[in-house]
């Protein structure tokens, strides 16, 4: 066992948990967030994909003992964002969601890209988007959202 | 309105009735709409009359709020929207102030077709489309009536819109407001349903209720739950189905900090090793710490490539007849105008994107559960059964799932067996049972391989004159209370729908069967028998077409038989809505057509294919879909886009279960791999036949149509016909 | 061998080397090392090279590798660009941390990220290039990152992607990955044998 201080969601969080203990545990039953998903626990999915210092992080593989001070943003906390907020509302206009259970996974990772890329392309999103599973297979309406997503943070003069 | 139960009227009016008995002699009884045996015919057949108390549906709460229990899982599906839809309707309630919610086991929320608390079978919609109208209209029968004794005026004096009732003289009232004098009011026995034009919702594109909590991490899923000293728990389940623990080594597990107990357990078949901890990772660790020794005597080893032989040299033996055709037919064709076919169907995971999980709490005189099943009915039953319970006695909570596809709808109701077991150890203290992405893709359950051998004779005018079919596969129901109205005559018809009831006019169809015993857990996958029998029969047809130099539309056009119209119309419409692509693609790209009903539902599906990194690349499908009345276009869009995306599953280089000495050879999604964004269409359009005939289900038809039109585009593409699926690199 | 004669075959070497042009002009440290000795050594560098742990990031593609039989990276990774660290919504550092993880088995290291396609060692069908091929391509200054003989022992004896290939971590089913076919020592060792004898590279395609 270990204390570990975290940055998350810009609130400074303290856990004493088995150092190995992957983020996405510490998240979802030490601090009670259940908003970042277990879908496979060998990042093969993405449904556990949070930020951490700022990079698109698959949090069920990262154990805790290695984030050290970067600051971590969950889904819970995307929205207090811009580019975060843009595409959850997005993700809603569009009606993307179907049993929901990827998207939190899906949104953490459709940020990271509008953040670094404010057209994205088809391949853009097929690279970018392309490790994260969704069972339901709403991906078309996933690319329709990143799309509108970009096109409305444009409009906001981003 | 407070939620009160009523005794319920039950007709029982000539349907099938079986008892689904668990061992202490309660009985449930399943009632099979006869539909199920054979082909759908819209709106035709009436629900045995029940009594639905409206209080049990609709919850009026003061501050306006309307909360509508929900009689199934909501599981991506769209039913927690679109079941509301038709009862607020109906109820002319203000739909910003709607809530769905998923409602617990009770008697008064079984599916009025199937008699059981259930989703599957693409039925939410078609099943309880009469039911949720009635209960709607019902209730705004009793808000006026409640008004109109508040103004002494008549109920042909008031309307009603968006929760209030308008009175003579300018009166009205909220619904809130009149909620608790309406409930005392008695519940009407007939009432009038709206017709179409008077529908405000119903038909029109309605967002989902559940996309904002979905999309800001608020909306708890089963394996979300978390209870005061709530304890979770997993399992080492044997490494080949039905083995038994011989001896466990367990010392370094127990000393994993957080660990409560490790014990073997009982399961379905054989046993394993429980392990309980505070925490999910401390429960991990201890398990992938066990020191396990299996006892495999007297099991079955499957093997995969010994199943192929095996079922391939069965495929060349008589089976059991499904459509007695005439064989001699065959004979009539010479042998340059037959084409013989053999095609592979491997295991499918279901592999919903949330893990498998149950929670339930054992307090000695009865039990609460929280599950995201597709089963409540059934499930609650076999918890009742482990906990020496009355059903009655057990608290089921819906909870939302991450998917299902089939999945959550299990007979023997293995997972929630294991979880009452544990419970039953922790007395007092709710436990969480959690499979994981390794339990889920190695614990069987799996969509049956099968094998198909077809010999088709071409007659002179291009069209099938003979057609010799057999089909090997387990069958999925057997030994499950549903092979009573399932399997006729040795003949499991989820193995043949789709081939035994084509649409197609082929002469001389014979259509036999082999369901041999394998030691594999078998289990529905979103469209059952139609996953593989419309790919042969699609591939097929689409072969036959070819040979006749016949454009695809119109061969299978010709060759439906004329009563077939929820094919014929989504064909025709299909060539409407493709009249601008279909013919005019880029070099490299190609065509797939395909067409097939399922669950009531026509579907005909164009996709534009290329071949890129020896995979194919869909960069569009079109879908033409006739489903009836469809009651929220918006939600059938979505089901078609993303059912196409599912479907694809079986197109997955890697997209098999196979087996190896009796062991699954996949672990998680890196062996077992789902399709991913690339492997999707890049965009789907849906159109939809308009029509007021009863709804017919969405869940499951889109899957089907997808993977014979791809492959169908690809033969074009390359010349080769792809009969053995998983589709391999190009 | 007599040292005239053994100075005869360095400066021919070098000749050789200076007219090729591409060719890394090695300081020679010792004389005794002959070419027949620096391609010894080259093929025991060669084998490590092309060893899973080394050769698994060093794709002609536009995804890495993993695992001893280099399949596919899992999640449809790709290079994103000639940084070779990924996409935005998917980078290598999305998983890969600073040092191994070994309680959910993913290999870790500083700057992780794929070796740039100028490094290439496999063709685009993922098959390990010649040894000949390699050869040329390592010690091609326009490719190598003007890396000369000393540089590349230097990169091969301390550089952190480097030294991690023998300090690999373990698989998520708890076993240790495979080390390259010999040890880090003896690879620097072999590594410093050719650079003395000029880097020479075997002939052929």
């Amino acid at each position: 066992m270990a204390t570990f201080k975290l940055n998350v969601n810009g609130q400074t969080k303290e856990v004493t948990v088995d150092p190995s203990t992957p983020l996405l545990w510490v998240l979802r039953e030490d601090l009670k967030m259940t908003g970042t998903k277990f879908g496979c626990g060998i990042s093969a999915c993405g449904a556990c994909t949070v930020h951490v210092g700022g990079i698109a992080t698959r949090s069920c593989i990262v154990p805790i003992s290695h984030i050290g001070d970067r600051p971590i943003v969950t889904i819970e906390g995307i929205g207090q964002d811009l580019v975060g907020r843009a595409v959850q509302d997005s993700w809603v206009e569009t009606d993307v969601v179907q049993c929901g259970y990827c998207q939190s996974g899906q949104i953490m990772a459709a940020v990271a890209l509008l953040k670094h890329t404010k057209q994205p392309t088809d391949k853009n999103i097929d690279e970018s988007m392309g490790g994260n599973v969704c069972r339901c297979a709403t991906y078309p309406r996933i690319r329709e959202a990143i799309k509108n997503a970009a096109a409305e943070l444009r409009k906001g003069g981003a | 309105m407070s939620i009160a139960t009523n005794s319920h009227v039950l007709h029982r009016r000539g349907f099938l009735r079986v008892s689904f008995a668990a061992a202490s002699g309660l009985l449930v009884s399943l009632y099979l709409d006869p539909r199920f045996a054979g082909a759908q015919e819209g709106g035709g057949q009436q629900p045995p009359a029940k009594v639905y108390p409206p209080d049990a549906f609709v919850n009026i709460r003061p501050d306006g709020k309307i909360v509508i229990q929900v009689n199934r899982l909501e599981f991506g599906q769209g039913v927690q929207t679109a079941l509301p839809m038709l009862l607020a309707d109906e109820m002319d309630a203000d739909w910003k102030n709607v809530i769905g919610h998923l409602a617990p086991a009770a008697d008064v929320y079984k599916d009025p077709m199937f008699g059981i608390q259930m989703v599957g079978g693409s039925g939410s919609i078609a099943h309880s489309f009469q039911q949720y109208r009635e209960v709607g209209a019902k209730t705004r029968a009793m808000l006026i009536a409640a008004a109109t004794d508040r103004w002494n005026t008549t109920a042909d004096q008031c309307r009603t819109e968006a929760s209030v009732v308008h009175g003579p003289g300018g009166r009205s009232a909220t619904y809130a407001e009149l909620a608790a004098d309406a409930a005392r009011k008695p519940v009407p026995t007939t009432v009038r349903l709206k017709n179409s034009s008077e529908m405000k919702l119903v038909g029109k594109k309605v967002k989902r209720l559940d996309s904002r909590a979905k999309c800001d991490g608020t909306l708890k899923f089963g394996l979300d739950l978390d209870l005061p000293g709530m304890k979770v728990a997993v399992i080492a389940h044997p490494p080949v189905f039905g083995a038994r623990v011989k001896r466990i080594g367990d010392n370094e597990a127990r000393s994993v900090e957080g660990v409560r107990d490790v014990f073997e357990i009982q399961l379905v078949k054989g046993s394993g090793v429980a392990v309980v901890a505070d925490k999910f990772w401390p429960a991990k660790q201890a398990r992938d710490r066990l020191k396990i020794e299996w006892d495999m005597t007297g099991v079955e080893a499957a093997d995969s490539t010994e199943l192929w032989t095996r079922y391939k040299q069965l495929s060349l033996t008589p089976g059991t007849v499904a459509v007695n055709g005439d064989l001699k037919a065959m004979d009539q064709v010479v042998a340059r105008n037959r084409i013989v076919a053999e095609y592979e169907f491997p295991f499918l995971a279901h592999a919903p994107m949330e893990p498998l999980n149950t929670t339930i709490r054992f307090d000695g005189d009865r039990a609460e559960v929280w599950a995201g099943s597709q089963f409540q009915t059934v499930d609650q039953m076999a918890i009742a059964e482990v906990l020496g319970l009355k059903p009655e006695q057990v608290t089921f909570h819906t909870e939302m799932a991450g998917g299902g596809f089939g999945r959550r709808a299990v007979a023997d109701s293995h997972v929630q067996r294991e979880a009452a077991t544990i419970a039953k150890r922790f007395r007092g203290t709710p436990v969480k049972l959690v499979w994981t992405r390794e339990d889920d893709v190695q614990g069987g359950y799996y969509r049956p391989m099968h094998f198909h051998r077809v010999e088709v004779g071409i007659g002179p005018d291009g069209f099938p004159a003979a057609w010799r079919h057999v089909i090997v596969g387990q069958s999925i129901t057997a030994d499950t209370p549903f092979a009573a109205f399932v399997v006729k005559n040795g003949v499991d018809q989820t193995m043949t729908e789709g081939t035994a009831d084509s649409h197609y006019n082929i002469r001389n169809l014979h259509v036999s069967v082999h369901h041999p015993k394998v030691n594999v857990p078998v289990l529905w996958w979103r469209s059952v028998g139609h996953t593989h029998t419309a790919f042969v029969m699609e591939t097929l047809i689409d072969e036959l077409a070819l040979r006749a130099k016949m454009d695809p539309i119109a061969y299978r056009r010709k060759l439906l038989k004329p009563e077939a119209k929820k094919l014929l119309g989504p064909l025709a419409l299909l060539e409407t809505a493709t009249a601008a692509w279909r013919n005019r693609l880029p070099k490299g790209h190609a065509l797939g057509i395909s067409c097939h009903e399922s669950f009531g539902t026509g579907v005909a599906c164009a996709v534009d294919v290329s071949i890129e990194n020896k995979r194919p690349r869909i960069h569009r499908a079109t879908l033409a879909v006739d489903c009836g009345l469809a009651v929220n276009p918006l939600s059938v869009e979505s089901q078609f886009q993303a059912g196409v995306g599912f479907g694809l599953s079986q197109l997955m280089a890697k997209g098999a279960i196979t087996l190896k000495g009796g062991r699954v050879e996949q672990r998680n999604f890196d062996g077992f791999v789902p399709p991913y964004i690339i492997d999707a269409p890049m965009a789907v359009d849906v159109h939809i036949v308009p029509s007021g005939e009863a709804p017919t289900g969405c869940g499951e038809p889109p899957v089907p149509v997808i993977s014979p039109a791809v492959v169908n585009a690809l033969a074009r593409l390359t010349g080769k016909r792809y009969r053995t699926l998983p589709l391999a690199n190009i | 061998m007599p040292a005239i004669r053994a100075r005869l075959v360095v400066s021919a070497v070098a000749a050789v080397a200076i007219a090729a042009g591409a060719f890394v002009h090695a300081r020679v440290v010792d004389r005794n090392t002959t070419t027949a000795q620096g391609l010894a050594a080259w093929d025991q560098v060669y084998s490590v090279l092309i060893s899973p742990r080394c050769i698994n990031c060093h794709t002609a593609t536009d995804y890495p590798q993993q695992g001893d039989d280099r399949h596919r990276h899992v999640a449809n990774v790709v290079r994103g660009g000639p940084e070779g660290k990924g996409v935005p919504g998917l980078n290598c550092a999305s998983c890969h941390q600073e040092t191994n993880a070994d309680s959910t088995g993913v290999p870790g290291g500083h700057n992780w990220h794929l070796a740039p396609l100028e490094m290439r060692w496999q063709d685009t069908n993922d098959r390990p290039l010649s040894s000949a091929a390699v050869c040329r391509q390592i010690t091609d200054r326009s490719r190598n990152h003007n890396l000369d003989g000393p540089g590349l022992l230097k990169h091969h004896e301390e550089e952190a992607l480097v030294k991690w290939a023998w300090n690999p971590g373990r698989r998520p089913d708890g076993t240790m990955r495979t080390l390259p076919p010999m040890t880090h020592e003896q690879f620097v060792a072999a590594t410093r044998r050719w650079v003395e004898a000029g880097t020479p590279c075997p002939a052929g395609r």
